[in-house]
């Protein structure tokens, strides 16, 4: 069975020098899920990359929630958009090399 | 190296005041932040550039040193620290000169030349509100150039990256174009911060007689004029082996058959395959025999 790691939310609020109230903030705003594990809220280490990406956002840009909220909703269109574009693409070569 | 105007950067004129030099990174940080460019090396450069801009001119002292001595940074510094010099030999005792020397360095590339030539590469917290915070890595980007039938089956590589190897396993199906993450595996990050993360962009050279569209490959088959009118059996080139069709009688040039499950393997779904579409092409003969020209003849007949 695949391990599940998660990463205690106290030890997130140490590293990046933030107020636990900024994760239950994200948690309110649906963009974090935590966990609570042996009493300790954590979150997933699979979203830690996402969640960095958020801190980022906020200590950078000053963007408060509805901000991350709106820039994750953008770079998901955008991604998407990039994946249809490039099935396009592959798509396309099927008539040009007709 | 070259003299960097961190006005012009950062687009404020020399008179600017702390607040509008703010403004002014802040609109372009927002702007060129990688987080909301992905994989744009020019936006990265750029957020590099307005950075080191904003950590001169919002640091009152930095600001002031490069005030003083603009275009003429180089002379000036020699002068500064010939007069420290005698100063400090004047004071019996040797003393650092820069306020700016001592910090830790702040990884690399993350400062141009300049920066680093006139304020020793340290940072002191201008732009963030502490002098520790701990950095993310860099996100590296690479590209990998696979042959389709590389990418048939699942397999494992070892990439180097920026002199580390890096073991990776290529599900089976992945398409041109594709980029996958793998967490962790870019730069180191700075003050005991994150790793940045690797892209890998995968490349895929197409050098077969498929031509595929995601899952699904195509393919174009000769039949003879004889086989397309009394049908029969032939063997075809599937992407994984030969296997043997029924072709039914009268079968019309650019019709399509569908051979279920043998097109390519579908991208991180085990044991699940598109579908390989044939498309016939009747070949009409070149030259006739005697006979063979009587026979059509009788046959134009019957028609």
């Amino acid at each position: 069975m695949k391990d599940i790691h998660y990463v205690a939310i106290p030890d997130l609020c140490t590293h990046y020098q933030l107020e636990m109230s900024f994760f239950t903030g994200l948690k309110d705003y649906g963009l974090i899920e935590i966990i609570s594990v042996e009493k300790t809220n954590c979150i997933h280490q699979e979203h830690v990359a996402d969640l960095e990406k958020m801190i980022r956002l906020h200590q950078d840009l000053n963007l408060n929630f509805e901000g991350i909220d709106t820039v994750f909703n953008l770079l998901n269109k955008i991604d998407k958009l990039k994946s249809e574009l490039n099935q396009t693409k592959n798509r396309l070569r099927l008539y040009e090399s007709e | 190296m070259a003299f960097i105007d961190y006005y012009k950067i950062l687009g404020v004129d020399k008179n600017a005041t702390k607040a509008e030099i703010k403004k002014a990174y802040r609109k372009l940080a927002r702007k060129h932040h990688p987080d909301l460019n992905p994989n744009d090396k020019e936006a990265e450069l750029k957020f590099k550039q307005v950075n080191e801009a904003h950590e001169v001119l919002s640091n009152e002292e930095k600001r002031k040193k490069y005030d003083k001595y603009g275009e003429n940074w180089q002379q000036g510094e020699a002068y500064e620290q010939a007069q420290k010099h005698q100063y400090s030999q004047q004071q019996g005792q040797y003393q650092r000169s820069s306020g700016f020397e001592g910090f830790e360095g702040f990884g690399e590339g993350e400062y141009s030349d300049f920066f680093e030539s006139m304020f020793g590469g340290g940072f002191s917290g201008g732009s963030r509100s502490s002098g520790n915070v701990k950095f993310r890595g860099q996100d590296f980007n690479a590209q990998l150039q696979l042959n389709l039938k590389d990418v048939y089956t699942t397999q494992k590589q070892v990439l180097t990256v920026k002199g580390k190897n890096i073991r990776l396993t290529i599900p089976a199906g992945v398409t041109n174009g594709q980029v996958i993450k793998i967490n962790g595996k870019g730069g180191p990050g700075v003050n005991g911060g994150p790793n940045g993360d690797l892209y890998i962009e995968f490349n895929i050279m197409n050098n077969t007689s498929f031509k595929r569209d995601g899952s699904n490959l195509y393919s174009d088959v000769d039949l003879s004029l004889y086989k397309a009118v009394l049908g029969g059996d032939i063997t075809v080139n599937t992407f994984n082996g030969k296997v043997k069709l029924k072709v039914k009688p009268l079968t019309q040039t650019g019709s399509q058959v569908k051979l279920k499950g043998k097109g390519f393997p579908k991208y991180r779904k085990e044991n699940e395959f598109g579908d390989l579409y044939i498309t016939y092409n009747v070949k009409l003969p070149k030259k006739l025999s005697e006979k063979e020209k009587e026979l059509f003849e009788e046959l134009a007949k019957l028609q």
